[in-house]
């Protein structure tokens, strides 16, 4: 045979490569496809036992006000009612939403429009470095400031849904300050120009133009922070009290569905009713997540077909 | 003779770079005037001293005088707010707001603090049949400006600059991401607003200068190498430069 045919018909040595990058990439997805499908499958398949094993009605159990799973009554059946943690958990996830977002928001159009480079560098230092901090090091601080803080100054024993709200703030506060910043970015600088050149002032062309076309961004941050919020168990753990009672208001001891979990899932049985609970909360839990990833698809969606 | 806008001894330097080496120039109030010239050259800074808009770089320096209608533009007392209410500027790449039509040609006006929603109508109406464009765009004025086509978005930002009625319009190569039928609407918009404004209009076309301008000025690496009357200055220019680049020998 001749070489050159001989060349052409021959897989070539980066053709090979090519070939093993993509099997190296394939299996990576893979891998991950089935790790995710297989937390759902196994916390759904627990999680709903108690439904289907134990005979919990579905509807009881989302909107019944008390939990005691480890006490059955006269038939039987233990008091499932998870709405105190369900509360509890929105509570704790929307009011730290609702604190951070103007210190997110504000921190972020400083350091995209006003500062200079070198504070803007230092900001995200800062900002950089809130993420690193274990949770367990904002409980702690919590349980020894904030708590004390409001146990003085509004009462009560200083733990409950207030507490864990403004840990929490702390918390997402960095997230959703750097996911601000990047949309803020992605404004595309012509759009000031032409603002700044009609003669409109630093502070119009922030609050008309670009806060306007970075909307569906810093929406997408703010829900990624109540993501956050929500899923957090450690520091919401240690300010919230664990009183899996309906909250009475925000300074009282309350529970949300992480620190339930994270308090009960070493003290239970594997098969037993108050096992299965649990694993209810969880998928609650994992199906909010869900959700917060669909509403963060559907806001970028919209975003993309405005522009 | 007090001309309507004027330049004089202006430098300009990026950090070091000197962009600008001392342009004396000066525009009569109302017409077309147009700035030739390869790239580089500094027509674009030059444009953009005239409402400070290269004051947004940073690190940019500037030294002279730039006096428009009988004010200076770089007095320290200077609202660059009012100033560039009166200096309009159209760029390059058309750049509408993610908004409505309607919202961005009365984005200046609602800026100013105008709400008389039948003043911005008339207003919104007003500029955009200058900006030859009412009619393609007069049913979908509340649809975003970004369905539209490259060319109609660019007589939109005209719009847009012509509602807030500026004395002066500054153009940096308007057309230049144009198709030639585009090309063409703008140009001849330009010539039926020109008795009521003062154009200056940046151009790589030399065609479109000789077309449309009234007088033309040619930069060459940051200085003036000649300005006049158009025809005079395509017919019978003065230096060698302006001839070579004319005719196509360099640039």
């Amino acid at each position: 045979m001749d070489p050159i045919k001989n060349k052409i018909q021959n897989t070539s040595k980066e053709t090979r490569q090519d070939l093993y990058g993509r099997i190296i990439s394939y299996s990576c997805i893979i891998l991950i496809v089935v790790v995710v499908l297989s937390i759902f499958f196994f916390v759904a398949s627990k999680g709903i036992a108690t439904f289907t094993i134990n005979h919990v009605n579905l509807w009881n159990f989302l909107s019944g006000k008390n939990w005691n799973p480890a006490v059955t009554d006269d038939s039987g059946h233990a008091e499932l009612g998870a709405l105190p943690m369900i509360v509890g958990s929105f509570g704790v996830t929307f009011l730290a939403a609702l604190f951070a977002t103007p210190f997110a928001v504000g921190t972020a159009l400083y350091m995209t429009e006003i500062a200079s480079h070198r504070d803007e560098k230092f900001l995200q230092s800062v900002v950089e470095l809130l993420v690193g901090i274990p949770s367990v090091v904002y409980g702690f601080i919590g349980l020894s400031v904030v708590v004390p803080f409001i146990r003085h100054h509004f009462g009560g024993s200083g733990y409950g849904i207030l507490s864990g709200a403004i840990v929490l703030f702390v918390m997402v506060l960095p997230t959703i300050t750097s996911m601000t910043v990047d949309s803020l970015r992605a404004v595309p600088r012509f759009y000031k120009e032409a603002s700044l050149a009609l003669g409109a002032t630093k502070w119009q062309t922030i609050y008309k133009v670009i806060l306007r076309a970075a909307t569906s961004g810093i929406l997408t941050a703010i829900i990624f922070g109540m993501a956050r919020a929500f899923g957090e168990a450690l520091a919401v753990q240690m300010v919230i009290g664990n009183n899996a009672v309906m909250p009475k208001g925000l300074f009282s001891s309350a529970s949300t569905l992480t620190s339930v979990l994270t308090m009960g899932i070493g003290n239970t049985v594997m098969g037993t009713v108050s096992n299965n609970a649990l694993w209810s909360l969880a998928l609650i839990l994992l199906l909010m997540s869900l959700v917060f990833n669909i509403i963060v698809r559907l806001i970028g969606r919209k975003g993309r077909m405005q522009s | 003779m007090n001309e309507f806008i004027e330049t004089k001894d202006v430098h300009l330097y990026y950090g070091e770079k000197e962009a600008l080496k001392g342009i004396n120039l000066s525009f009569p109030a109302r017409g077309i005037n147009a700035l030739i010239g390869p790239s580089g050259c500094g027509k674009s800074t030059y444009l953009r001293t005239l409402n400070r808009m290269n004051d947004l770089i940073p690190g940019v320096t500037m030294t002279g005088s730039v006096q428009i209608n009988g004010q200076n533009v770089y007095s320290p007392k200077t609202d660059t707010v009012e100033l560039r209410k009166k200096v309009g500027m159209v760029f390059q790449q058309p750049n509408p707001f993610p908004f409505s039509i309607y919202e961005n040609v009365t984005y200046g006006l609602r800026i100013a603090g105008i709400k008389d929603k039948q003043l911005l109508d008339e207003r919104v109406e007003e500029s955009l049949k200058q900006a030859a464009v009412w009619d393609e765009v007069k049913d979908t004025l509340h649809k975003s400006a970004l369905s539209l086509s490259g060319g109609q978005q660019q007589r939109v930002c005209i719009a847009r600059v012509l509602a807030v009625k500026p004395d002066v319009i500054l153009l940096d190569e308007p057309t230049s991401a144009l198709d030639p039928v585009s090309s063409g609407l703008i140009e001849d918009m330009l010539l039926a607003i020109r008795d009521n404004y003062t154009i200056i209009i940046v151009t790589h076309n030399l065609q479109q200068a000789s077309r449309i301008s009234d007088r033309t000025a040619f930069f060459l690496n940051g200085e003036l190498i000649e300005s006049g009357q158009t025809k005079q200055i395509f017919m019978q220019p003065q230096k060698k430069a302006t001839d070579d680049y004319i005719s196509g020998r360099f640039g």
